[in-house]
């Protein structure tokens, strides 16, 4: 347990020298990142293409035979659970977390890097069994993402022997690997910060990246426990979660058991999960849309607070999600309340993003095409959760698509337009090359409106009634033919954004090979990632000397200076007073 | 019940929070305010300081494990199934062990008598094997009387318990098993000694967990 973190010990910082050191048992963050990075997009293409064969099983129904019921629900299984947990988590904590934090606080790595490079070795290693179970004995579990029992254990339900087993153990791994990666993560923000950066000086991708490290911290236990519980129940016949009850005519051995605790638990971890997934968004996306506007981030504490409130109160939330299991009034006004109250702090946070554009300079890079067109679709997406989160109006949308709009719409299309947005944003950072800008734009348009043609007559097909989670809807009478038109005009859209991704690898492939040579600091940002001295920045990030910093953030079109940004690490200039 | 201790837990785990984070001058108004003035950390990223913050956050993950546990623990017990646990007399006696085993490491840090110091170091592990056994023996006198994992949920709930609090102490007397090699072949001693620093806190923490464990099943 005894560590020297990097900061102190910069001379005898051990650079590695073979290829395997370098590249793959590697213990530089910013290997590590990618590392995390590619695994996250690689299974999240996987999720794309079941969510691909779904879509074409509700648009096209009789044609494609290939595809039953019972694998239409391990598609739907996987499709959730790969791009809660093992994309958009591990993308934006593993991969962004490991790539800015070290770099925007001024540090050389993280301060436990060989628990750091664990941590992604065990992210592999829970994606490989995950991915295990589509090559087992009656595949994938078909039990929804959200695994409730008893069913998801019981005789009948696709994957019931082999791939739940495989799925909770697979989810063990992760929270195993999450946890040191995410320890790591805190103990640096708050240990290894360079000389005069406070917290309050830190940019919003890293208080977002922090706070919902910690919710992750606190959250992730909750699904090690179910997991645990769960698994015990499968294969020893404990009774945590199971009841009595009679399956295929035969008595079962479990009895007295709480499926709602289940539910309980899930939730606890399931609803702050949201947030590890929309914080580091909305952190993000704050620099992102103040670099490109030239102007200094709007109400900045403000932001902060935000964060940290919405981190607070994402812990006491998490019964909206269980409405229609039957609870006491009291206890859904509650949670009815909570949930309201979230939408303050985060309504504080859109106007801040608006009002940071109001009067800037804005430029219309492609990180910043994204980033507006996250403002729109987490409006949206944030908008329906005020209906949702209601009980009474819960109660009948509940089984319907208007839910799958909604999170569709706030926790699939949003955080992955930041993601985007991101990448192109650091893009010239991470490989020193310059990707093409049109391809680009047209990536950011087509992906933009063919979301909203997938995600917005959703919403309509929910107000109808048509239930969520159908294999196929022929001979429902209250289901009308128009319902079925739309969802073949919805699949279309879908296949369509799915081709359009492509886009964006032949992009990255195309400017890796040709691009031109990037700036060391090509949008003129003032964070400090963008003032390495080589680029991309090399091992132990800083040459010799740490930086130091003076200033925060958000140093953009200040009156009086230079440039329309100062660096956080410029010194004043003596007699250099602030206006304000 | 549950609900009760789930939201005590959340919100103390809050207040903290938000009580750090008061401390770190969240008010200030970064854009007045240039110069590194501002930060009036002592060390940056110092040895012992970033161990404690990752054993701290490491606790606080172990804080919430166990409280959602215990939370469960409450919520099952309220269905019309539950019979209480017997649980064996011999919790007594281990729980006296464990705590001596505190008290070890703890007198361990504070010696400056180099013998003393191993002597200690020692004591801890034996005594910390000796506590892992004694849960062992209770398991075997529970399976001897016909309580098996799967026998009832509060049996169930014991053997969950008493398995993961000794799988946290074995993690412990891993960081231990280091210190104490690089004690006794006198390699790294500072190394080792900031290992038992921790090591203190870690044991007493544990000694906590199992006590609130321990009177949880002895109150139901």
């Amino acid at each position: 347990m005894a560590y020297v973190a990097y900061t102190d010990r910069e001379h005898d910082f051990a650079h590695p020298h073979s290829w395997v050191t370098k590249y793959v048992w590697s213990q530089d963050h910013k290997v590590i990142a990618i590392q995390y990075g590619l695994t996250a997009i690689a299974v999240g293409v996987v999720a794309l293409v079941l969510s691909a064969f779904m879509r074409l099983q509700l648009g096209f129904p009789d044609t494609f035979s290939i595809i039953t019921p019972s694998e239409y629900y391990q598609y739907v299984t996987m499709h959730g659970m790969i791009m809660v947990v093992y994309l958009l988590t591990a993308l934006f904590l593993g991969g962004f977390g490991n790539y800015l934090i070290p770099l925007m606080i001024g540090a050389r790595d993280m301060v436990f890097p060989f628990m750091n490079m664990l941590s992604f070795w065990f992210y592999l290693l829970s994606v490989v069994i995950l991915m295990a179970s589509f090559f087992v004995p009656g595949g994938p579990t078909g039990a929804g993402w959200t695994l409730y029992p008893p069913q998801a254990i019981l005789f009948g339900t696709p994957g019931a022997d082999w791939g739940i087993l495989l799925m909770l153990i697979s989810l063990g791994v992760f929270i195993i690997a999450f946890t040191m990666g995410g320890l790591n993560y805190v103990t640096t923000v708050l240990q290894a910060r360079t000389r005069g950066l406070t917290l309050m000086r830190l940019p919003l991708s890293i208080w977002g990246i922090l706070t919902a490290t910690v919710l992750g911290l606190l959250a992730f236990p909750a699904l090690l426990v179910s997991a645990i519980m769960m698994t015990l129940d499968n294969l020893i016949g404990t009774s945590f979660f199971m009841p009595a009850l009679v399956s295929m005519g035969e008595l079962q051995e479990h009895q007295g058991g709480s499926p709602v605790l289940f539910q309980h638990l899930f939730w606890f971890f399931g609803h702050p999960e949201v947030y590890i997934v929309a914080l580091p968004a909305f952190g993000i996306v704050s620099d992102l849309l103040s670099v490109h506007a030239r102007k200094n981030i709007f109400g900045y504490r403000m932001m902060v607070w935000a964060i940290v409130i919405i981190g607070g109160l994402s812990f006491i939330v998490w019964a909206h999600h269980m409405y229609v299991s039957g609870m006491n009034p009291y206890f859904g006004f509650f949670f009815a309340t909570t949930t309201l109250i979230i939408a303050v702090p985060t309504a504080i946070k859109v106007y801040n993003w608006v009002l940071t554009l109001w009067q800037g300079n804005i430029h219309l890079r492609v990180p910043m095409l994204f980033s507006i067109g996250f403002i729109f679709t987490f409006i949206h997406g944030g908008l329906t959760g005020l209906f949702l989160g209601n009980v009474v109006i819960d109660l009948p949308l509940s089984d319907t698509y208007f839910v799958v709009a909604h999170f569709h719409m706030v926790m699939g299309v949003s955080p992955v337009l930041v993601i985007y947005g991101a990448l192109y944003h650091w893009f010239p950072k991470i490989t020193g090359k310059m990707y093409n800008a049109t391809l680009g734009k047209f990536h950011f348009w087509l992906t933009f409106l063919g979301c909203y043609a997938i995600y917005l007559p959703m919403h309509y097909l929910g107000f109808l009634g048509v239930p969520r989670r159908y294999y196929a809807y022929e001979g429902i009478d209250f289901i009308p033919n128009s319902a079925l038109m739309l969802n073949t005009q919805i699949s279309t859209a879908a296949l369509f954004v799915a081709v359009v991704q492509l886009l964006f690898f032949i992009n990255v492939i195309w400017s890796l090979m040709y691009g031109r040579k990037s700036d060391p600091n090509p949008w003129g940002a003032t964070t400090l990632e963008w003032q390495t001295p080589e680029n991309p920045p090399a091992h132990g990030n800083w040459g010799k000397e740490l930086p130091g910093v003076y200033r925060w953030a958000y140093d953009y079109s200040v009156p009086g200076a230079e440039k329309d940004f100062i660096p956080q690490n410029t010194p004043p200039r003596p007699g250099e007073k602030i206006e304000f | 019940m549950e609900a009760i201790s789930i939201l005590a837990f959340i919100f103390t785990a809050v207040a903290i929070s938000y009580w750090w984070l008061w401390r770190q001058r969240i008010f200030d108004k970064p854009w007045v305010e240039e110069g590194t003035e501002a930060d009036d950390r002592e060390t940056i990223g110092g040895g012992l300081a970033t161990a404690n913050t990752a054993l701290f956050a490491f606790l606080a993950v172990v804080t919430s494990l166990f409280a959602l546990f215990i939370s469960a623990y409450f919520t099952r017990m309220e269905l019309n199934d539950w019979s209480p646990l017997t649980e064996p007399s011999s919790l007594w006696f281990n729980t006296g062990i464990l705590m001596l085993a505190s008290v070890s490491v703890h007198w361990c840090t504070r010696t400056i008598n180099k013998t003393t110091y191993k002597a200690m170091l020692l004591a801890t592990g034996v005594f910390t094997f000796g506590f892992i056994w004694g849960q062992y023996a209770a398991w075997q006198q529970l399976w001897a009387a016909g309580y098996y994992l799967n026998t009832n949920p509060a049996n169930s709930f014991f053997f969950l318990f008493t398995a993961l609090h000794a799988l946290h102490l074995f993690g412990g007397l891993w960081v231990w098993t280091r210190a104490t090699f690089r004690v006794f072949t006198e390699v790294d001693v500072e190394k080792a000694k900031m290992s038992v620093e921790l090591c203190r806190t870690y044991w007493h923490f544990l000694l906590i967990v199992w006590l609130v464990l321990f009177a949880l099943l002895l109150s139901t």
